[in-house]
């Protein structure tokens, strides 16, 4: 148990002492300093209150984590059998940080007919795929899956459990969390572990203003959720481990949601929805050109958007122009070719993640917002991007 | 039918720095308001309270301060509003907090639905829903974009998925965490600000509930520990890429890969 206590002999500067707190958590109680509920432990009081503040931490009875070992991650299925990428991403992250302090990786399969998954999870360097496969697990239920994850949990014991930061992810994680009444840290973007099998979690919070590096160093399991796309797929290797296959009684399998309508939805979406963008500008010469960017948004799951200049000529539906007379966009990834930079196009897009621009005129201002410039002509560097990215691709079916 | 709705009084701006130097979160102007998520959660109960006849109860943690995000719930057409609030409670993490809220709920009495907003704008982590509906046994949804219907014992939703609407139907006792924009959050009314400027509001301290316990709460009951904050590097850089047109193509093909744009996508 850890608290802190406040020596007020020390305090020369009440109200300095005051505004430290970034939560406004110390107040003045009748005079004298006290800490009210809105504290954080952050302990920035305790670094910076001059001995005012001390952190006084009581040897609690922690956990004995030599009995939880292994590092978990936990399959995420889409449509009941395709495996959604973030599993894999989080297998590549998981045999890292299992590396480092001599643990296996162990992978938890929940769904129906998935034995192709699994498969695939051992050439992506789980050691041991432990597969729940009924029926009843081929859609998502947060009262069979936290079930079946429970069970798993406190079959193996797992020193640390990876979730995909997906919508059931986001739903499964904390309920399991709760029940064994451990930690979770959400939407993780650094992971490393430490020689105590301490996860070292970091995580955005305020909007991504700050960063905070979070602990959890007597409770085990370790929860964590990871996003889709923070870490990146490992290579594929040999397949090494091997696959259990686990079974829970039907009454643990039971909900008590009713699912009336599962409706796919309609994938058309506008360049406001869509992730990356390749703009045409008017350094694109003529109509079958854009043939070249089509194909470049093809290959990296985006959309072709375009200038005001290429909306009049006609070549472009308006709907896909950019700028304060189109729309405003903030993709992840933005490729201008041969667009100047007129103020109208940019303040449609300026908020973008990441900006690379292509232009042949060093003195175009599109340059000015750029984050990745090349000066260059858009006929030669085009074609050469998409085989480059054509080969890679390649190489890793 | 009873419905309590979970707040919680956030800073007035995410806009929030941290001084490089001394480390220390820079607040000009520390106002706070209601969290912005949690007024779609108002507001859905509130609806539901108009089309179908409920008892609307606020629910928050925090300091002495926070009332100020109950009285705003009665200006909007609460009826009835809790503060959980204790030094004790300080400290507390997504469990901590999570479980206090479920002892506050026990003591809020028979609830059938309980709304939650999608995330904070501070903490961001959106997961307190699911382990108060874990601490309370009860079935949870997320991601709640309508509502079709409501009858004696169960709620009709639509589930937004990336891919998928699902229709459900889930028996109260329930959890729901609704999605930003199911309805238009109404403004607080002058109107009700006078009609409930005097209304109680029950303020429970750890000794009210039901497990007295201190090592469940705050700091002590908090499984993560923050072993320190600071600012966000900086990711924006500009780089102009040089060579011959096929090298800043190869150079550019790198760096797509490397920011993980050349992964398989849903």
């Amino acid at each position: 148990m850890a608290r802190i206590e406040i020596h007020p002999e020390l305090a020369a500067d009440k109200d300095a002492l005051l505004k430290l707190c970034p939560f406004g958590a110390i107040e003045l109680d009748g005079g004298t300093l006290a800490i009210n509920a809105a504290c954080r432990m952050c302990r920035i009081c305790i670094k910076k209150g001059g001995g005012v503040f001390e952190f006084i931490e009581d040897a609690a009875p922690g956990i004995d984590k030599s009995q939880w070992n292994g590092i978990a991650v936990l399959a995420e299925i889409d449509d009941g059998h395709h495996l959604h990428p973030v599993t894999l991403e989080l297998l590549g992250k998981a045999r890292e940080l299992a590396d480092k302090v001599n643990y296996p990786v162990y992978a938890l399969v929940i769904g129906h007919n998935v034995a192709e998954a699994a498969e695939k999870l051992l050439s992506y360097g789980a050691d041991e795929v432990f597969v729940y496969d009924s029926p009843e697990l081929e859609f998502f239920k947060i009262e069979p899956y936290t079930n079946v994850l429970e069970d798993f949990i406190r079959k193996q014991r797992p020193s640390s459990m990876l979730v995909g930061g997906t919508v059931n992810g986001r739903s499964l994680a904390p309920r399991a969390a709760a029940r064994f009444r451990t930690g979770l840290t959400a939407d993780c973007t650094v992971l490393d572990i430490s020689p105590s099998t301490d996860l070292d979690q970091i995580r955005p919070a305020y909007g991504g203003n700050i960063m905070a590096h979070i602990n959890t160093p007597k409770h085990r399991p370790q929860f964590a959720t990871v996003r889709y796309k923070i870490f990146s797929i490992p290579e594929e290797s040999e397949a090494k481990g091997k696959i259990t296959r686990c079974e829970l009684p039907e009454t643990a399998l039971a909900s008590k949601i009713d699912v009336l309508e599962r409706k796919k939805k309609e994938v058309e979406q506008g360049i406001e929805e869509a992730e990356v963008l390749i703009v045409a500008g008017r350094g694109v010469k003529k109509k079958e050109d854009l043939e070249l960017l089509e194909e470049l948004a093809g290959l990296l799951n985006g959309r072709i958007a375009s200038t005001r200049a290429v909306i009049e000529a006609g070549w472009m539906n308006p709907k896909l122009q950019i700028g304060l007379s189109g729309r405003t966009v903030k993709p992840k990834l933005v490729i201008t070719c041969g667009v100047s930079g007129a103020i109208q196009f940019v303040a449609g897009m300026n908020n973008s993640e990441l900006i690379v621009a292509i232009n042949s005129d060093p003195g175009a201002s599109i340059f000015k917002v750029a984050h990745v410039r090349l000066v260059g002509d858009l006929y030669t560097i085009l074609p050469e991007l998409i085989r480059n990215i054509k080969s890679r691709k390649a190489e890793r079916i | 039918m009873n419905i309590l709705v979970c707040i919680k009084q956030v800073p007035g701006t995410s806009q929030v720095e941290i001084d490089e130097k001394t480390g220390v979160l820079k607040r000009d102007g520390v106002e706070s308001k209601m969290n912005p998520f949690d007024l779609y959660a108002l507001e859905t109960a509130l609806r539901l309270k108009q089309q179908y006849g409920a008892t609307v109860t606020a629910l928050t943690m925090g300091p002495p301060q926070a009332e100020t995000v109950i009285r705003e719930a009665f200006m909007m057409g609460a009826d009835r509003g809790i503060v959980l609030s204790d030094r004790r409670f300080g400290g507390a993490d997504v469990l901590a907090t999570s479980y206090t809220l479920s002892q506050g709920v026990r003591i809020a009495g028979d609830i059938d639905l309980i709304i939650c907003g999608k995330q904070t704008t501070d903490g961001d982590t959106a997961q307190v829903g699911a382990e108060l509906a874990e601490f309370l046994g009860i079935p949870h949804v997320v991601n709640v974009c309508s509502i079709r219907e409501l009858t004696e014992s169960a709620i009709e939703l639509v589930v937004d998925l990336p891919d998928y609407e699902l229709t459900e139907r889930i028996p109260f006792p329930c959890l729901v965490t609704v999605e930003k924009g199911i309805f238009e959050p109404r403004l607080p009314s002058f109107k009700l600000k006078m009609a409930t400027k005097d209304r109680e509001i029950v303020w429970l301290k750890l000794d009210d509930l039901p497990d007295k316990d201190p090592a469940h709460y705050g700091l002590n009951g908090s499984p993560t520990q923050v072993k320190r904050i600071f600012p966000p590097e900086s990711h924006v850089e500009h780089v102009t890429l040089a060579g011959s047109d096929p090298e800043k193509a190869a150079e550019l093909c790198e760096l797509l890969d490397r920011k993980k744009f050349l992964q398989q996508m849903r």
